[in-house]
């Protein structure tokens, strides 16, 4: 099978594509995990100011940056299906929202596990934590839209629409605590500084980061591989795959 | 990092609670996730099929 850009832009070879690679994926999204969370529990020492409740920043950082980031992918696929007519492009869109949606969710709701011992309150409206909820409600609205539009391909391009826009949200989360005053603390880690954490800790975050990565393409090709279904339903190629029978 | 007994692990130094809080939502979530997912994909091929038989 020839690997070429417009293999993406096939449903059937997509689909072939992806049923090959999501044990691939689910199998570094264990291995990951595993190591990760070991070196985090087992290797990495106590902090020495947060004692070891700071242990939940090898979820909590992994979770925010992901959620950042599928709002990114979401948004590139939405426009590129918009913008060029390729429905498999918004079908990818529409499978990487819930993903993210559910990493919104969880930047939250570790960062609030984590505020309440170290702040003393699970939620303040500071810039950092309003603009991720505001990242959740994106999420959440897009996909409230795309359902709710009958046609599909409408729909791609109003949630094409709205992703794009929301897309100005991802750079003030990111920068949200160097340009107001937050409780939230300070990057840990940044592309122009020495990270400012113990070599342990940050190799526990950096794997736990890969593991919610591969896992986000795991979860992602199989939910798109299902949506593909649905919308490819009475094409040739789909006729074909359901005649062979439910285990393929 | 020699947690010395589980009852120690547990406790992470009396934050289990939150520590704890924090893995075990990640966890329900990414596992009930996948599963969704895979249902729908599922159950997508199945209509495809019923559709192609009647």
């Amino acid at each position: 099978m020839g690997l070429t850009f417009y293999t993406f832009s096939s449903p059937p070879k997509f689909y072939a594509l992806t049923g090959v690679l999501v044990p691939v994926c689910w199998a570094f999204a264990i291995v990951l995990t595993v190591i990760g969370l070991w070196i985090g529990f087992f290797v990495a020492p106590t902090d020495a100011t947060q004692g070891e409740v700071y242990r939940v920043i090898f979820i909590h950082v992994p979770a925010a940056w992901m959620a950042m980031w599928l709002y990114l992918v979401m948004a590139f696929w939405a426009a590129i299906g918009w913008a060029f007519k390729a429905r498999l492009a918004s079908m990818v869109a529409r499978a990487t929202a819930p993903t993210g949606a559910i990493f919104a969710f969880l930047a939250l709701w570790t960062g609030a596990f984590w505020g309440k011992p170290t702040w003393g309150t699970w939620w303040v409206w500071d810039a950092r934590l309003t603009s991720t909820l505001i990242l959740l409600f994106l999420y959440l609205g897009y996909i409230a839209l795309v359902e709710a539009i009958d046609d599909p391909r409408r729909a791609d391009q109003a949630g094409a629409l709205l992703s794009i826009v929301g897309t100005v949200n991802v750079p003030i989360i990111y920068f949200s605590v160097k340009w107001w005053n937050t409780l939230h603390q300070g990057a840990s880690v940044s592309l122009t500084a020495a990270p400012k954490m113990a070599t342990t800790m940050l190799t526990a975050m950096l794997i736990m980061t890969l593991a919610f990565w591969a896992y986000s393409f795991a979860v992602i090709f199989t939910r798109a591989r299902g949506i593909v279904l649905e919308r490819e339903r009475g094409t040739a190629w789909v006729n074909q795959l359901a005649g062979k029978g439910s285990r393929s | 990092m020699n947690w010395g007994s589980l009852d120690n692990f547990l406790a992470m130094g009396g934050n289990g609670l939150y520590v704890w809080g924090s893995y075990v939502m990640t966890a329900v979530l990414m596992l009930v996730e996948p599963l969704l997912a895979v249902r729908r994909r599922r159950h997508a091929l199945r209509e495809a099929q019923e559709e192609q038989e009647s």
